[in-house]
């Protein structure tokens, strides 16, 4: 049975459908195969009772011709998403073994459509990080190593274990999140498909939150299908979450197959960095070759502010982090270490249960929202993300319907090769991202080739605000231009 | 009225004048609280009125709850002041237990009401108009309990989340009676307005209050913050000695400290709580949960059109429609309860433009003197405004003199009843019929001849046969009849 873990969404959606199979044959395969796989570490948390039981409530509404749009499909959920009864951690320390009473808006509707809950996945600790090695877990091995070598590679950050689980057939999706490149650069990195929708499509609500103002939840998946029709089910309004948008969801999966003929794609002259390898230069040429072969066309583009974004956004997110991560102070919930007074409790408390890449962030948000440094840092990385916007609101404006840029600058390294010394080393990881984030765009990350050492790499397909539409159009093309990838089993 | 003047402080080195400014916090009158569906009642047992939100559980959200923004508007609207159509909530943060998201959301940069004014009475008749600076919504916090366990504190969050006003006047204030006036007619806006019930013994108002003083005319000194003030006595004690502390340190050559300091109400005395250098940096930014505030002109219009009549438009009303003197008015209208029966006594009143200036008058002298007394207040009053129309009329129509009135308030008050029932059924009726009256002024004409044939020489010397008919009715009879008869009979 272990072949239906590698059909698609979309190919298991008919099976169950045509009763070939059940979703708990399909669901108990993909539970064999986490089991197989435990050496990638992609779960922090198994659930198969639940996962089973899932599945037999969901075959008995299949059964009875009772099934919603992903009835009996097994999916990860990364765990930064409230689960209900079901341990969520974010992969901190600091929430210990909490256990949340709610479950998240985006996974009840998740369930509200007959998927079934495999577990929870690994991701860096409250999603920061670049290659899932600051989880409290531990890191996340990447199912894809270069060509004749043992070396374990990152799976890319911050969903991290979503990219590795859905990249090793561990299920046929996964939720993610991205908060400047967290959902786009890991799936770059494992050859899969993952899409930030725009700010304020997918709510929020049920999420740990990172930064705010840049947070958006989205799947990655196997193909551009899968993760169509895992968004329809994920997106839309909640009025629990007043940034959340009140606009109806389209059907995704409509876009699949669509024409991109007389489309206008921007290429931007300022994502052709100094030093980008030649391997990265050549993957966008073809993308852009495939795009036009498919009708559309082509025109060079300027996003002149592009080379503040990074820095601009690492002011805006952790000054956000800095007041967000403020509640986990051993009160209430999760870790608890004691003290001679409250503020040594607080101080023992974050300083044992936050891992350092959190500590150095809410130390640099607290720095730059400091009286007296407020208008130097953060008022003036604020003025810099109006203007990243504005770049994007005038290249749309003449006409532009998405932008075509490389996913990340490079294919995936091994574990503890980057950022040891000099985190801005990791960083980078995140420089044709974070400006989508930004502006708060829709930006979808498709395999596309691999490098010369037979690693993956993705392109980044940037949309009009609420055109998700296009951007999974457009993903196609690639996607059925450059075949789909799947990594040589070594678990 | 006229402006007052206000009071200075002898020093050694002469007069001293206080500078005084408010920063109010206002519960607002609301059933849940400002960004979360939990309830705001009063009194639960603890952690009984707490939402997912209120008690910061990882990936909540903030959600706006809009009653409280129409009550902040409502508020802004009753004290003159300028209503922001674009509002911004900012994070405050800091450390604390009594605030689980380890920030307050409030209003810094961008307030959802601007400046406004409120004039207020002093008690010669004189008014000030005192300036706000702005209004903000804010949550409130958290209680801290250290009295349960010997080495553990608890936190009830039920108030945690409840909606505050945060009302700031400019420093505006220049003395202790003035600051006592001011809280009262704010108190008694916003009780008008029903955006607050104004109970400071539960804490639904509290005030922070600035004070600094200066040799008058001199530019504005260092100032200390008393926080905390719940009672508008101690808050005049607080003023009064936290100035003379300021200035003797003046005039022994010191300087003034910034500083917050509390009021021992038990000593009479502030002290230091915390100095400027202690202060937080509270990292105010904008809350990226939540939108800007933004609403239309015809939002606030439409709640302008839906504000009751406030004190000052009260009062101004009783004096030009019922000829009520500018003290009566105010004193009815000082209390929103007090004006609510007032005017309920003048709907009930069969001829209120007769009789609306008299009701005012038994209102405050018969009915607040009774009330005092006895240490009551009006939503205890034994007698209701029903019956108290009910004797006005009763005096207003000649059916009981003033004198039998004050009789009847008093069986009112102590037994109840329906006071036209009562007069009837004591015999309490004012004796109009002239045949019944004219045959005791004749019994006492003929009692008393000396008397009578004095009377044209001493025309003064009448009121003793009134008196004397009066006293022989039972003080039935009509004074007015009564003297007319005498008069017609001994031909004066």
């Amino acid at each position: 049975m272990t072949d239906l873990t590698s059909l698609t969404l979309a190919e298991a959606r008919k099976g169950l459908a045509d009763k070939t199979f059940t979703s708990l044959e399909l669901t108990d395969a993909h539970l064999s195969a986490i089991e197989a796989a435990r050496v990638l570490n992609a779960f922090v948390m198994e659930t198969p009772d639940r996962a089973r039981d899932m599945a037999k409530a969901v075959d008995e509404k299949i059964a009875k011709g009772d099934a919603g749009p992903l009835a009996g499909i097994p999916l990860g959920i990364k765990d930064l998403f409230a689960t209900k009864g079901v341990r969520t951690t974010a992969c901190s320390k600091i929430l210990g073994n909490f256990v949340p009473t709610y479950e998240s808006t985006i996974t009840s509707q998740l369930w509200r459509d007959g998927a079934v809950m495999l577990g929870k996945l690994n991701n860096d600790e409250f999603a920061m990080g670049s290659a899932n090695e600051t989880s409290c877990f531990g890191p996340v091995a990447n199912p894809w190593r270069r060509d004749g070598s043992n070396t374990t590679l990152v799976p890319g950050g911050s969903s991290g274990g979503s990219a590795s689980a859905v990249a090793a057939l561990l299920c046929m999706g996964a939720t993610a999140t991205d908060t400047g490149g967290s959902i786009r650069q890991p799936a770059a990195f494992t050859a899969t498909v993952g899409i930030k929708p725009t700010y304020g499509r997918c709510s929020r609500w049920g999420i740990v939150a990172f930064a705010s103002s840049l947070d958006q939840a989205g799947p990655i998946a196997r193909s551009t299908r899968d993760a169509a029709m895992l968004l329809r089910s994920m997106a839309g309004h909640d009025p629990k979450d007043t940034t959340s948008v009140d606009i109806a969801v389209p059907d995704y999966e409509a876009a699949i197959g669509k024409s991109v003929k007389g489309l206008r794609i921007g290429i931007p002259k300022e994502y052709r960095l100094d030093g980008m390898p030649a391997e990265i230069e050549k993957l966008w040429s073809e993308g852009a070759a495939w795009l036009k072969a498919a009708g559309a066309e082509l025109v060079e583009v300027s996003l002149p502010h592009t080379k503040y974004a990074l820095p601009a956004y690492y002011i805006v997110a952790p000054a956000e982090a800095s007041s967000n991560l403020a509640r986990y102070d051993g009160v209430r919930y999760g870790l608890r270490e004691q003290g001679k007074s409250i503020t040594e409790l607080y101080e023992n408390t974050r300083a044992r249960g936050f891992g350092a890449e959190v500590r150095r962030r809410v130390m640099i948000g607290t720095y730059v929202l400091s009286a007296g440094y407020y208008d130097a840092y953060y008022l003036r990385a604020q003025k810099v993300r109006t203007l990243i916007k504005k770049d994007f609101e005038d290249c749309f404006a003449k006409g532009v319907n998405a932008i075509l840029t490389p996913a990340t600058p490079s294919a995936a390294f091994g574990i503890g090769e980057k950022g040891g010394a000099d985190p801005v080393e990791m960083y980078l990881n995140d420089i044709f991202t974070v400006t989508v984030n930004m502006a708060g765009l829709p930006g979808i990350a498709v395999p596309a080739g691999k490098d010369a050492q037979g690693l993956p790499l993705g392109l980044q397909l940037i949309g009009r605000p609420f055109d998700e539409e296009t951007l999974f159009s457009l993903s196609e093309v690639i996607e059925q231009a450059a075949g789909r990838f799947t990594p040589a089993r070594w678990w | 009225m006229s402006t007052a003047t206000h009071k200075l402080l002898k020093g050694s080195t002469g007069d001293w004048e206080m500078v005084i400014g408010m920063e109010i916090h206002a519960q607002v009158t609301s059933n849940s609280k400002l960004f979360s569906g939990a309830s705001t009642t009063f009194g639960g047992e603890p952690n009984s009125h707490v939402s997912l939100v209120d008690a910061a559980m990882p990936g909540m959200l903030p959600v706006i709850n809009g009653e409280c923004v129409r009550q902040a508007v409502r508020t802004g609207l009753g004290l003159n002041a300028k209503i922001n159509l674009r509002s911004v909530f900012d994070r405050k943060n800091y450390f604390y237990p009594d605030s689980p998201q380890g920030y307050q959301i409030s209003q810094y940069k961008s307030p959802v009401v601007g400046e406004g004014e409120v004039t207020v009475e002093l008690g010669d008749g004189k008014t000030a108009t005192i300036g706000i600076e702005r209004l903000h919504l804010e949550q409130d916090a958290g209680k801290l309990l250290h009295d349960q366990s010997p080495s553990l504190s608890f936190v009830d969050l039920n108030r945690c989340g409840v909606a505050l006003m945060e009302i700031v006047s400019k420093p505006d204030i220049r003395d202790a009676e003035q600051a006592k006036a001011y809280v009262t007619k704010l108190r008694s806006i916003l009780r008008y307005l029903g955006t607050c019930d104004g109970d400071m013994e539960k804490g639904s108002l509290r005030a922070d209050v600035n004070v600094s003083v200066r040799k008058p005319g001199a530019p504005l000194g260092t100032r200390c913050e008393i926080k905390n003030m719940n009672s508008i006595n101690f808050i005049g004690q607080a003023i009064e000695y936290e100035a003379r502390r300021q200035i003797e340190i003046l005039e022994d050559g010191g300087r003034i400290d910034q500083e917050t300091r509390l009021y021992d109400p038990n000593k009479g005395e502030t002290r230091s709580m915390r100095s400027k250098e202690e202060a937080h940096d509270y990292r105010y930014f904008p809350d990226p949960d939540l939108l800007p505030l933004e609403f239309s002109q015809g939002f606030v219009d439409e709640l302008k059109a839906g504000l009751p009549e406030l004190p000052d438009q009260k009062n101004t009303r009783f004096v030009a429609d019922l000829g009520l003197s500018a003290y009566d008015a105010s004193v009815l209208v000082a209390e929103r309860e007090s004006a609510v029966f007032y005017e309920t006594v003048l709907d009930r009143l069969a001829n209120r433009a007769r009789d609306g200036k008299m009701a005012a008058n038994w209102v405050i002298n018969e009915l607040f003197g009774r009330l005092n007394k006895e240490g009551r207040d009006i939503t205890g009053s034994p007698v209701n405004a029903e019956q108290l129309a009910a004797i006005v009329d009763l005096i207003g129509e000649g059916t009981i003199s003033g004198k039998i009135a004050k009789d009847l308030f008093e069986i009112v008050w102590q037994e109840g009843g329906d006071p036209r029932v009562l007069v009837e059924s004591r015999g309490m009726k004012q004796v109009t019929d002239l045949s019944a009256i004219e045959k005791v002024v004749d019994d006492i004409i003929a009692a008393n001849p000396d008397k009578a044939a004095q009377v044209k020489d001493k025309p003064q010397s009448l009121g003793w046969f009134v008196g004397q008919v009066m006293k022989s009715s039972g003080g039935k009879a009509n004074p007015q009849s009564v003297n007319e008869l005498l008069k017609s009979k001994l031909g004066v």
